[in-house]
């Protein structure tokens, strides 16, 4: 067949041949690009996105353009862009707790910069940002679970006794001493990093964790007994009849509190008050 | 390709006629336009004066006017997203200015890959060097294809996790990644592997750049196509030869206007023509009015 050829079943050959071409090209640059995609969706633990971007890894990348603008804006240089080397999806913005974390600054310059809405911006007030969770990861190497007083992460904490609280425990190990240890609480804590940052550790035992991986999550099905009942005033079920020690007269049993109580309204014994007024007693009559 | 024949005597005609000056015009204006706008980028970071903030994906202009590429702006629109006014503002504002001026004045005008992609050129005529592996022109379009498919599909901006264009751009103001090793793989593949590869045969940015300026108002003519001696000069340094045909060897009722989108208004064939057939106009030129007058009027539109 020659090549130069002009016959109809000449041209619909070659027609047909370049159609395959593209329709083959085509595919394979999609599929890889596609399975490439699709790793890039990863966002390593450790890099946390800046305040108001989406939880949804994959929504927040479609909505930035990687223009920088946040970057430019943030005043403490905490936000870098990804470059090809870094395994964050290239050109997007994040930083790592540990090496600079945020500053929480109030006007959120970060968020205003942005162009697209990637950092969402109806999030006025940074206390409300969720950049992650800190988690206490290793009780293990957290030297106020050892019994001694650090602090430093409640101390750095922007949210201070609402995000990072010190909570008081038994010391087992000497029997008489406290450990003083730090709680998060993942209803205020925005997930800045100041604590990874401070923590005096070689390797940090408080770290800033993705919000996925910090938190579990009830299943919807499931239902605590004693909430239904508060939001129903009252019990849903055949009422539990209420449980009664036997207790001598004058003394009560607080189930949510003290435990055994001596009601001081107690009528006067026949013996008298003191133990020397007993002792005299029968003498002076 | 059929000009094999091309020796590094590319251009000395108009040397000759015009001056060294006068026959480099339009390549210092780029020049000059594309190292002034990365100078403007690098102002801010690095002397502190914020004209522009960002990079050529979005930017703020004088703190104030938002410009955004538009075509990051229609893979974003395509995920499904939805986006905040600014940086459609931005991309509308993009967008008016490449549809007046010519879509793919982005290439050749803006773009810093040009300047490599011009010096992998520049160096396969001096070298003499021929083009080893043949490219279509329509791989751009499947390319381009692809990325806005993938983009519906995957919900995900897919092609700004490769895309060497945005990735230098925004590592020269942001500071230099590897992104350069990418620009050097460029360079060789333009220069020794297949002429004009990236920008004309792959880029998807510039297919879709000259959908923008299918229309343009600005355009380069060849008015005084009577005067051409057939040289080829500006077939040699054209990066889409293909768009000046229809314009200097079409009939007399063909328009002599270079209306192909393709076109970067790059000005090589104006500066590279010794008998000046080539000038800088609007697209409306009357090949009557124009063919014997000279056509100094036209000429003197700038960018």
């Amino acid at each position: 067949m020659s090549i130069a050829g002009g016959t109809t079943l000449q041209q619909r050959r070659r027609f047909l041949e370049n159609i395959s071409r593209a329709a083959g090209g085509l595919a394979l640059f999609s599929m890889g690009l596609g399975v490439y995609s699709r790793q890039a969706q990863s966002l390593p633990a450790e890099a946390l996105r800046p305040p108001g971007a989406s939880i949804n890894e994959t929504e927040f990348q479609s909505a930035c353009v990687r223009c920088g603008l946040c970057v430019r804006d943030c005043p403490y240089d905490t936000l870098k862009l990804a470059t090809l080397v870094d395994s964050v999806a290239l050109g997007t913005p994040y930083f790592e707790a540990r090496k600079v974390p945020c500053e929480m600054c109030e006007d959120i310059p970060c968020v205003k910069a942005c162009p697209t809405g990637a950092l969402d911006h109806t999030l006025t007030n940074i206390d409300d940002a969720r950049m992650g969770l800190a988690v206490l990861v290793d009780q293990e190497t957290c030297i106020a679970f050892q019994g001694l007083r650090c602090e430093v992460c409640f101390n750095v904490c922007p949210l201070q006794h609402k995000a990072i609280s010190l909570d008081r425990s038994h010391n087992a190990r000497t029997g008489k001493h406290a450990l003083i240890i730090p709680v998060v609480h993942s209803d205020a804590c925005t997930g800045c990093g100041k604590c990874e940052r401070a923590c005096i550790l070689e390797e940090a035992a408080i770290k800033i964790m993705p919000l996925k991986l910090a938190k579990g999550q009830l299943g919807q099905h499931y239902r605590l007994g004693w909430k239904e009942k508060e939001k129903a005033g009252g019990s849903l079920v055949t009422p539990d009849i209420e449980h009664k020690y036997n207790l001598p007269e004058g003394e009560t049993y607080d189930y949510a509190g003290e435990g055994l109580k001596q009601n001081k309204a107690m009528p006067d014994t026949p013996f008298g008050k003191s133990a020397l007024e007993r002792l005299n007693q029968g003498l002076q009559k | 390709m059929k000009l094999t024949d091309t020796t590094n005597t590319t251009g000395m005609d108009a040397e000759r006629e015009k001056g060294w000056w006068l026959a480099h015009k339009w390549l210092l204006l780029r020049r000059i336009v594309q190292f002034s706008i990365i100078a403007l980028f690098l102002l801010g970071p690095l002397a502190g004066i914020w004209i522009i903030k960002g990079n050529m994906s979005s930017s703020l202009l004088l703190e104030s006017v938002p410009l955004s590429d538009p075509f990051v702006f229609l893979q974003t629109v395509l995920t499904g997203v939805s986006v905040q006014q600014t940086v459609l503002m931005g991309a509308i504002i993009i967008f008016v200015f490449y549809f007046l001026v010519g879509g793919r004045v982005y290439c050749g005008w803006v773009c810093p890959i040009n300047i490599v992609t011009d010096a992998a050129d520049w160096l396969r005529r001096k070298l003499n060097l021929k083009s080893k592996v043949a490219l279509s022109r329509n791989n751009r379009s499947i390319i381009l294809l692809a990325i806005l498919c993938l983009s519906v599909f995957t919900g995900m901006l897919v092609w700004e996790l490769i895309n060497p264009v945005t990735m230098f751009q925004r590592e020269l103001v942001f500071g230099m990644g590897i992104s350069w090793l990418l620009l050097l793989s460029i360079f060789f593949l333009d220069a020794f592997i297949s002429r004009r590869a990236w920008c004309g045969h792959l880029c998807p940015m510039g297919k879709f750049y000259s959908y923008i300026g299918k229309y343009s108002l600005i355009r380069v003519n060849a008015a005084q196509r009577d005067r051409c001696n057939d040289c080829m000069d500006c077939y040699t340094v054209c990066p889409e030869p293909q768009v000046i045909k229809p314009a200097l060897k079409g009939s007399a009722d063909q328009s002599p206007v270079i209306l192909s989108g393709e076109c970067t208004n790059c000005g090589q064939c104006i500066d590279v023509c010794a008998k000046d057939v080539f000038s800088l106009g609007h697209r409306f030129i009357n090949p009557e009015l124009h063919n014997s007058k000279s056509d100094t009027s036209q000429r003197e539109v700038s960018l």
